[in-house]
């Protein structure tokens, strides 16, 4: 067995973990940031500029990744797996610091969105590139009984990565207001300007590692593959198992992955209406409390397998969505917020009057329409704004209500049925809070059930030879395809089947349910306890 | 338990050319000139249809696979792959 010592295979863990730690961190900074770069770089009414964003979101997800995962796997199993995560590990560091370079659209127009594609899809093939990189080389210093609880680090990345990136956005974004923030060469570029420095330590420990002990043994012996590209998809002994691997596992894992971590932040901050900064709190929160159990189920699969620890994962997610979103809607219901009079009595209601537009209606006669904002608070700490758009009758002529007006407004006979109110910014009480975190947790245990064991199952599915292209091609499709669907297709449900809120759950439930059934007749449950051939 | 994956093979073999048929509508339905969102646009749907083709093909592959039986009996080691 060529298993490194405990020692060895500490720094051999620490130093892949870091190094796909910083490329999530890189990658993610980007899709969080989304808003201001688009502003930035991307500004509306300009159709190429326009073109250019859709390209930068989808290409560098869609297309480019599983691309990377071709390029570099190949580059991987033909001169070692060593110098291809390196050359990752530089390509995202170079980019994302570029990213944070590049000048606004202001100011060198539409070169700007140009630049940040081109450096957006140099991401999306590094990112293609790093995974399987990673992985393999853990798998390939571990000790068989070892190898779910070892490779289970790498999976904590992606999700660290996210917390990182939360994290650092929130520390930038608290300590400035929101005009420097957002600003052509403000705080938003920190984060991109700080990968440098995490990428350069990165690489620092990286080339002080050794290659891959059954990488070594195979190039030794002279059997690696001259065509990894043709041995992996050309033949149909292994092309199957790539097939397997995707519909059986990755691609289930990949919306469970998605939906737990991104899409729940997007519905509680667009959908459920969430103040942003407490919404990051709940996530950073679920994450971190979460996060250990990578390492729990990794181990454990160790124990009692792979398969049916995955496989939990996404049955769980397929049977509580529905749930967890739902109580999500009904707990932060301003209108049963509102119905509890108790609370409303000692409430503090301010109210702001924006503006008032007369407007001449169809009929010749004159309304008024009354824009203002009220900042609901209630004793137990909830809290939330609304935005109204009142428009009164063309016979009032009552009381003088001016721009700048505070206090509560009687508006009264004078409101037509027609009344827009929007709330939003809710802040929770202190334990509705710890009730979401709770929810959004549970949903992230089902990330690492389904996610912390598939590195050892990939590993343990292909050759050495043609290890580092077999198992990435899958893993970027079922996690960037599949999962990275998940907010397009939930919009695209959403406007089909506008009166369901969560409609854009099936697309989650249904692909983790397909992989589950998929899973559970087609996988087999055994460790491959020798993965040196 | 093999003959079960054999039968289930043909539904994904159906089912692949269901899915890019329902995406195709989807682009046809929600394309469109006025909108706003990522759904109204044709560049995501161009890529998504170019990159989830493949996949159902290799969805139909996968099907065509169980119902020959090539999953009756996986690989115990890499010499058989």
């Amino acid at each position: 067995m060529l298993s490194t010592s405990s020692k060895g295979i500490g720094k051999v863990i620490f130093s892949s973990s870091l190094g796909t730690l910083i490329e999530w961190y890189d990658f993610y900074i980007f899709g969080m940031l989304a808003k201001t770069i688009s502003a930035e770089f991307f500004p509306e009414g300009n159709d190429t500029a326009a073109l250019l964003s859709t390209l930068a979101i989808f290409a560098a997800g869609f297309l480019v990744r599983p691309f990377g995962a071709l390029v570099f796997g190949r580059l991987g199993d033909m001169i070692g797996r060593k110098s291809t995560f390196l050359l990752t590990l530089v390509l995202m560091g170079g980019s994302t610091f570029l990213i944070g370079l590049v000048p606004g659209y202001k100011t060198i127009g539409i070169a700007a969105p140009l630049l940040v594609l081109l450096l957006r899809l140099v991401q999306g093939l590094a990112l293609g590139g790093e995974y399987g990189g990673a992985a393999t080389y853990v798998a390939e210093h571990s000790p068989v009984n070892k190898r779910g609880y070892y490779t289970s680090w790498i999976q904590t990345t992606a999700t660290l990565g996210l917390f990182v990136a939360l994290g650092v956005i929130m520390a930038v974004k608290s300590n400035m207001s929101d005009a420097a923030f957002t600003a052509e060469w403000g705080g938003w570029r920190y984060p991109f300007w700080i990968s440098v420095l995490l990428v350069g330590v990165s690489i620092y420990i990286r080339l002080k590692m050794s290659e891959s002990p059954l990488y070594t043994k195979l190039k030794t012996e002279g059997k690696t593959s001259i065509n990894p590209l043709k041995e992996s998809f050309g033949h149909k002994a292994n092309f199957k198992m790539v097939l397997l691997a995707l519909f059986g596992a990755v691609m289930g894992q990949g919306v469970i992955w998605y939906t737990g971590q991104f899409y729940a932040q997007s519905f509680l901050e667009n959908t459920v209406k969430i103040e942003f900064m407490q919404n990051r709190e709940i996530l950073l929160w679920g994450i971190g409390l979460a996060t250990p159990f990578f390492l729990v189920f990794g181990a454990l699969s160790d124990r009692i397998g792979r398969k049916w620890i995955m496989l939990s994962g996404m049955l769980l997610g397929v049977i509580f969505y529905r749930p967890i979103f739902s109580s999500f809607l009904k707990n932060a219901d301003t209108k049963e917020w509102r119905k509890e009079s108790k609370l409303i009595a000692d409430a503090a209601i301010t109210t702001t009057i924006v503006k008032i537009d007369t407007i001449i209606n169809l009929a010749g006669l004159n309304e008024k329409v009354v824009h203002s904002k009220t900042n609901w608070a209630l004793t137990d700490g909830r809290q939330w704004k609304q935005t109204s758009a009142d428009t009164l009758l063309s016979s009032y002529s009552g009381r003088a209500v001016e721009v700048g007006n505070t206090g509560n407004i009687e508006l009264g006979s004078g409101v037509k049925s027609d009344t827009h109110r929007i709330d939003s910014d809710k802040i929770l009480s202190t334990s509705l809070k710890w009730k979401f975190i709770f929810l959004v947790w549970s949903m992230i245990i089902f990330v690492t059930m389904a996610y912390a064991p598939i590195a050892a199952f990939l590993v343990e599915l292909f050759p050495t030879k043609i290890r580092y292209t077999s198992m990435s091609l899958p893993y970027h499709i079922g996690n960037g395809v599949f999962g990275g669907l998940v907010p397009f297709i939930a919009t695209l449900l959403s406007t089909s089947f506008a009166n369901d809120p969560l409609v854009g759950l099936w697309y989650p439930i249904g692909v983790a349910g397909l992989s589950f059934i998929i899973g559970v007749f087609y996988l087999r449950n055994k460790k491959d306890k020798n993965i040196n051939d | 338990m093999n003959q079960l994956k054999r039968l289930m093979g043909i539904i994904w073999m159906v089912l692949a050319p269901v899915v890019i048929y329902f995406l195709v509508m989807g682009a046809v339905h929600n394309i469109t000139s006025t909108g706003t969102k990522d759904i109204n646009k044709p560049v995501p749907w161009i890529i998504i249809i170019a990159i989830f083709t493949p996949i159902a093909i290799g969805l139909m592959i996968f099907g065509y696979y169980s119902f020959k039986g090539e999953y009756d009996k996986l690989p115990e080691s890499s010499d058989e792959l």
